[in-house]
């Protein structure tokens, strides 16, 4: 019998990572085949910008697995650490590019600009839709990409910090600590609607699919490099997630997810663990938001709205939460056809009486699905590989066996 | 010999109910003690007291040599300080295997750095086979916990507290769902832990609790009734009324 408490590789322990990130290279070399830049063209640059943004919910919806399926935490408030992750990549984006446009307008002077000349011009530029023309404070690292991608994580990660202390430290769990995590978004979201917080109301951030210092480049090229680094970011998430859940740490989170009071008694940290989890899975989706944005071109604050979040969780409950792989295949499934469906290309289906018009019905079907999956299928999409490897759990209905039957097994004692 | 943990004038209420009434008990290191009383007595609440699980509204509980206060500390910080537990419903992990659930209980540093760092070395592997074998469940290792029967499950988590090497076990009715056979090697292995740690047995089976030859602390609604050997408790005529009598 081989030893079930011995060492195994990281590969054994997680099988599905040879897979997902073969079919990863593939896709990606698929694409680039067929990508007008470098390939023949036969699917257009905005198709290859919606491929790439779905990568980067795939890696959102990876954080939303380790956080709700391995967890237990039901946050419906990672999608809005997606959009900070966004704003802040966006800030940068936007003044240099600006500050590219504003200098050769002034190209022309017979003077060489001030700098303050060229300040004042970029915040006219940028913010004359909300009617200043004065930089506010949030924008002092807009012109520093480093300053920027630091941002990018410290902005979610240290809002998550502060949330989730405040959350677990008071014990809040389960319907409430989601209906806190809510609440934070909605709060998040009204906020960044006004126009005087410095990241121009319901404007929003656009134009930031132009890169700036590489007009040349256009966008067909950029948009394969955006689809490139989406894809090494959603594989390196993959492998740091698999190990870190595969291992004893990931063994505490599902602990801690069954129950969380048993845990405690074992000595272990509990709010500790919740927080750095909470935090950890913040930044990622930070990260995957800095790398969407630019390809989706523009972010408004409607993009933080708590429906978004919502939408992560049903995708991670779709594919099969508790396991990394459901969570991609989730996210990549559904994103995709709801972009179908929604795109009108979906062919409406005349009933005589009246058309179906998917437009309208796809919200329609994305919920009855999620509901009949919660009911029927609670594994998800992810179950039916449970069920080709012939593999199955435990089923006692919750009811132990008798307490006079000794260490019997369920079928011995039957007899 | 100085006390290992010492409990004195707790009080609880539920609601207005109280379920500890003024209770006081004093466990040394090293030494084995059962706990009876009818239902509803307490010994799980005063369970739950030790472990930080329920706050007492009156009355102090200390623990050590340095007598530090567990009112303040948190379940996980009374854990690591030295309190296993074992609850009266078998609780373990169900959707983990035997061994997980062994190496989550094993000896080691709980934060979530050194979770992440964390490899099954040599020694540690050993332990965990070695109290699988010790509590029969050495070719189970590889299997769910949810999949044991309600004996095992009690020996798993009898196997989980020992690997956590307390300095106090709490045992809440380890001898519910055993075979007689079963309760006799749980005895020994009780009175054999209890050559080095302090041991809290709550048990109503009083074969059990004979075999245990220990002192015994009989408790009624949330206090102390009796105290002493077996023999001693069982002749008390309020010990006789309340709780033998009704048997
Ligand atoms: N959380 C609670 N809320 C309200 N009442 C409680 C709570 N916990 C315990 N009680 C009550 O306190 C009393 C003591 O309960 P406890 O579980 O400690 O008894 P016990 O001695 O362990 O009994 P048993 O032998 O049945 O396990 C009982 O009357 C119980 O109903
Ligand atoms: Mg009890």
């Amino acid at each position: 019998m081989t030893d079930p408490l011995a060492p195994r590789s990281f590969l054994v322990r997680n099988p599905s990572v040879l897979w997902v990130l073969g079919l990863l290279a593939a896709f990606c070399l698929l694409v680039t085949l067929l990508s007008p830049s470098l390939g023949m063209g036969v699917i257009s640059t905005s198709f290859v910008k919606t491929l790439g943004k779905t990568l980067c919910l795939c890696l959102a919806a990876l954080a939303m697995d380790v956080v709700w399926g391995y967890t237990g935490i039901l946050s419906l408030g990672h999608m809005a650490f997606f959009a900070l992750g966004g704003y802040m990549i966006g800030q940068w984006l936007m003044y240099a590019r600006t500050e590219e446009i504003v200098l050769s307008a002034l190209a022309s002077d017979p003077l060489p600009p001030t700098a303050g000349e060229i300040a004042q011009g970029v915040a006219t530029q940028i913010f004359g839709v909300v009617g200043s023309s004065e930089m506010p404070v949030i924008w002092a690292f807009a012109h520093s990409l480093p300053a920027q991608l630091a941002l990018v994580v410290l902005v979610p990660g240290l809002l998550a910090l502060v949330f989730g202390w405040l959350a677990f430290r008071s014990r809040v769990t389960g319907v409430y600590l989601s209906i806190l995590t809510q609440a934070m978004t909605l709060a998040l979201s009204l906020y960044l609607f006004q126009n005087d917080t410095g990241l121009r109301g319901n404007n929003g951030l656009s134009g930031l699919q132009n890169l700036p210092g590489l007009a040349s480049a256009g966008q067909d090229a950029v948009s394969l490099w955006f689809f490139w680094a989406s894809a090494a970011a959603l594989a390196l998430a993959y492998l740091l997630l698999a190990w870190a859940t595969s291992g004893k740490f990931g063994s505490v989170l599902r602990a801690i997810r069954d129950d969380e009071a048993r845990v405690r008694f074992l000595g272990y940290p509990v709010e500790g663990y919740k927080l750095f989890v909470f935090a950890g899975t913040a930044v990622l989706c930070g990260l995957a938001g800095a790398l969407y944005y630019p390809q989706a071109g523009i972010i408004n604050p409607a993009e933080l709205a708590p429906i978004a979040s919502i939408y992560l969780a049903v995708w991670v409950a779709i594919g099969g939460r508790g396991r990394l792989y459901g969570a991609v295949i989730g996210a990549a499934f559904v994103s995709l056809l709801s972009s179908w469906f929604t795109g009108g290309r979906a062919p409406s289906i005349p009933l005589g009486f009246y058309t179906i018009n998917w437009v309208d019905w796809w919200l329609v079907l994305l919920g009855l699905s999620f509901v009949a999956v919660t009911l029927f299928a609670p594994k998800g999409i992810g179950g039916l590989f449970d069920v080709s490897l012939g593999r199955r759990s435990p089923d006692r209905k919750g009811a132990p066996l008798g307490p006079d039957d000794g260490s019997l097994q369920e079928k011995e004692a039957t007899e | 010999m100085t006390a290992l943990l010492e409990v004195s004038g707790v009080c609880v209420t539920f609601d207005g109910f109280r379920a500890i009434n003024n209770l006081s008990f004093t466990i040394n290191e090293a030494e084995l003690r059962a706990v009876i009383g009818p239902n509803g007595a307490g010994k799980t609440t005063f369970m739950d007291i030790v472990t930080g699980k329920t706050r007492p509204d009156e009355g102090s509980v200390t623990w050590g040599e340095r007598a530090v206060s567990l009112l303040k500390m948190s379940e996980a910080a009374i854990a690591r300080a030295g309190v296993g537990r074992k609850f009266q419903r078998p609780t373990v992990f169900e959707d983990q295997t035997v061994g997980e659930n062994l190496i989550l209980a094993l000896k080691s540093r709980r934060g979530p750095l050194s979770a992440l760092k964390f490899r099954a070395t040599g020694a540690g592997r050993t332990r965990v086979a070695e109290l699988a074998r010790e509590v029969g469940l050495a070719d189970q290792l590889g299997r769910k916990a949810g999949e044991l029967s309600h004996g095992q499950k009690q020996w798993l988590e009898i196997a989980m507290l020992l690997a956590q090497e307390p300095r106090l076990l709490l045992v809440d009715e380890p001898a519910a769902g055993m075979t007689l056979a079963e309760r006799e090697r749980t005895t020994r292995m009780l009175v054999e832990i209890a050559k080095t740690r302090a041991v809290v047995v709550v048990e109503h089976d009083m074969d059990f609790v004979r075999r245990l030859n220990c002192k015994v602390t009989v408790l009624h609604e949330g206090a102390v009734l009796a105290e002493g050997s077996l023999d001693h408790v069982t002749a008390n005529p309020q010990v006789i009324e309340v709780y033998l009598g009704r048997g």
